[in-house]
Formats: C-alpha cells, structure tokens, sequence
C-alpha cells in the first residue's frame, strides 16, 4: 500500500516492457511518482448535535461526498485524458480466469495488427506468460505483475503505458487480472469495459457478479466451440445479460475455431470508428 | 480481497479528517455503498476492524447506507431494491437492472468529544 496516502495502492508491482521496448529505461517501475494529492473532505461537511449532546459530522449523496477510491478514480481520470489525446481506444477486458482472454487476444492481434497499430498491456499475479504469448504477434507487450494484488489499478496501468511506444497505437487491450469481483471497483481510464464469459462457465454468471457486467460496453462468449459438450445454454446467457447489462453488445465466437471472430473485429472498428482517426 | 485497500484507503481518510478537527478517537464511521460498489460490508468491516488498532478510528462502529438500485419487473413495473437480487419481489418473475449506483463514500463520523 502507499504509505503516505493510503489510497490501496500497491508499491510491489513491476512492469516488464519486451524485450527491445523503449530506450532500456526503468525496466521496472516501483511507481511511487504520483503528485502529492489531498484526501481531505471538502464540501458540505456539517456536524448535527444529538439531544444527548454527541456530534456527529455528515455529508449528504450527490454531494461532494469524498469517494474512497478518489485516488484511483484521479489517476484513471488522467490515463483517460492521455488516451483521448492521443487517439488511442483503450479497452479494459475482465472476465474469470481461463475463460480465454489472452487466446481471444492473440486472435485478435493477428487479424488486425498488421492494419492497425495494437498494443497490449496485461495484468497476471505472476509470470510473464501471458506477455510471451502475445509477443509473436509484433504488438508492443507489457506484462504487469501485481504480487498478491487482485486487480489492476489505474497508476499501475499508467506505469505499463509510459513504456509503450509513444507513436503508432490506436488501440490498446488491457487485459485484467482473471477476477469477476476486485476489478470492477477500479476505473482504469478505458473507453469501455468488455467482460468475456466462457461457455464452461455457465449462464448465469451475470447475475452472480452484477458490478463487473453492469455497464459493459459488450460481453462476449468465448469458446463456442465447447456449447455442447459444457450444456451451455445461449438463451439463458443473453437472458442474464440482459438482465444486467440491457445495453451491452453480445459476441459469440470461439477464438479456437475462429468462429464468430470476423463479428468481434467489426465491433472493434465500429468502435475505432467512433474514436475517429 | 480489495476490501483491505479500500480500508487503508478509508482509514487514511478518517486520520487527515481527525487530524484536521482535533478529534482524539471516533464512535462511528458511517460509509454509503452503491449496489454495485463491489463492496462486501462484512468483509470490509473485518479488514477495518483489523487495520484500525493505532488509529482514531480504533474500535469505531461502521455503519453502512446502502444506496437502493433501480429495476424493472415486466408485470409488476419498475421498483426501488436494496440488494442484487434478480427476481421481482412480487411475483417471483425476472427482474432487470436499471440503473445503481457504483458509490463507495465516508459520510460521516462521530468523534468522541472529551
């Protein structure tokens, strides 16, 4: 945690940029160059005295109420602005782990990166794997490794991104930590969430992890390929999403087969469209 | 598990406000959670309880405000919840989520004036 803020942040993680990235400088980042920021309350704070004499101190929803994660919300919120400036689309991908990320990525890698410029940072624990994995494809690649830290917050997202080249990305994949819980309490500065959920997993997902599904931009179900053989039932997927998610786009495919997979690169030129050139 | 930020984070908060009054130790804590905060009260309330020894928030009662989401029933119309629970109250029928709030606020505190 940071000591002198205590905004959650985690000093032990460490960002591993290719092998040929950048200009060999920092080859880890132990972030801790955040600006001195203030947590204090401000606002509408206002003490109410009880019949018995005791005080209390309140501030009132919708308020200037000081959010907890304030700190994190403020990196995201400048992790924002640098992606808008520099018209890259920054795309944040949650889903548990296993359920096919890094090999939907590696699909998507080598069907676009050769048209538009890709890059990828990407969340684990531990290990570099997922980072090597995804390197044959040409994109730049870095790989975060959190400790024991369930999530990816947005000042080590900001970290992993200054080791990117700085010219040439137009769309940047954060992949998170496999977690359908922690992630969806940290903004990462994405333009959209889009959570993966795989046939193995079961159909009613969404409804058992509302926060994480809850405004995603689309879910895609992954590994199409096994609907049958897992008893996966695609109705009642679309019906929990829904449910949850009534805006969010839904992709079937299967990055394995490649099924599915031209539907989820129109998606994400659609988007690329939107951010403009 | 990202309830132990989240009471550093909290704990952090409550220090600089102590500091800033002059109070010694707090009472009450009290924290309003969005439905879709991903805050689990219970586990936040352990982390708190465990990391607040040495501060002015040592052995300070958490009081949480949950902030009611917005859904819709196809038979039964739209309706106000306080849990994430998609079946309609009324007739048992599937429910979808409107909108809820992602809030995880420090609303209030009542220090112990001595």
């Amino acid at each position: 945690m940071c000591d002198n803020c205590g905004c959650g942040n985690n000093d032990h993680f460490q960002v591993h940029p290719g092998p040929g990235a950048g200009h060999g400088h920092h080859p880890h980042a132990h972030g801790h160059d955040h600006e001195p920021h203030a947590h204090e309350p401000t606002g509408d704070w206002h003490a109410h005295t009880a019949a018995d004499g005791s005080v209390s101190w309140h501030s009132h929803a919708g308020q200037d109420t000081p959010q907890i994660l304030d700190a994190n919300q403020r990196e995201a919120e400048r992790n924002r602005g640098y992606f808008r400036a520099r018209g890259i689309l920054a795309l944040n991908l949650v889903s548990s782990p296993g359920s096919g990320k890094t090999t939907l990525l590696r699909a998507t890698l080598e069907r676009l990166q050769p048209r538009i410029g890709c890059a990828v940072v990407v969340g684990d624990l531990e290990t570099q794997a997922d980072a090597e994995a995804l390197r044959p494809s040409g994109a730049p690649v870095v790989q975060i490794t959190t400790g024991t830290v369930c999530h990816l917050d947005a000042r080590m997202v900001a970290a992993a991104v200054d080791t990117l080249p700085k010219d040439g990305v137009r769309l940047l994949f954060i992949e998170n930590v496999g977690n359908l819980v922690c992630p969806a309490s940290f903004d990462l500065g994405e333009a959209h969430r889009i959570v993966l959920l795989a046939t193995t997993e079961g159909e009613n997902k969404p409804l058992k992890y509302p926060p994480i599904f809850h405004g995603a931009r689309a879910v895609v179900i992954t590994k199409t390929d096994l609907t049958k053989p897992a008893g996966f039932e695609i109705e009642r997927a679309r019906q929990a999403i829904a449910q949850v998610a009534p805006q969010a786009e839904i992709i079937e495919l299967s990055a394995r087969t490649g099924a599915g997979l031209d539907a989820w690169i129109a998606f994400l030129d659609r988007l690329l469209a939107a951010v403009g050139s | 598990m990202h309830e132990v930020a989240i009471s550093e984070a909290l704990l952090e908060q409550l220090d600089r406000l102590a500091v800033q009054h002059g109070w010694s130790r707090l009472s009450r804590v009290w924290v309003r959670l969005g439905l879709l905060s991903g805050v689990v009260p219970e586990a936040l309330e352990f982390s708190f309880t465990a990391m607040s020894p040495g501060t002015p928030a040592e052995g300070a009662e958490l009081v949480f405000e949950t902030e009611p989401g917005h859904f819709a029933c196809a038979v039964c119309g739209e309706l106000d919840l306080d849990r994430l629970d998609f079946s309609c109250p009324h007739c048992g029928g599937p429910l979808q989520l409107l909108r809820a709030s992602r809030e995880l606020a420090l609303c209030g505190v009542e220090p112990i004036l001595s």
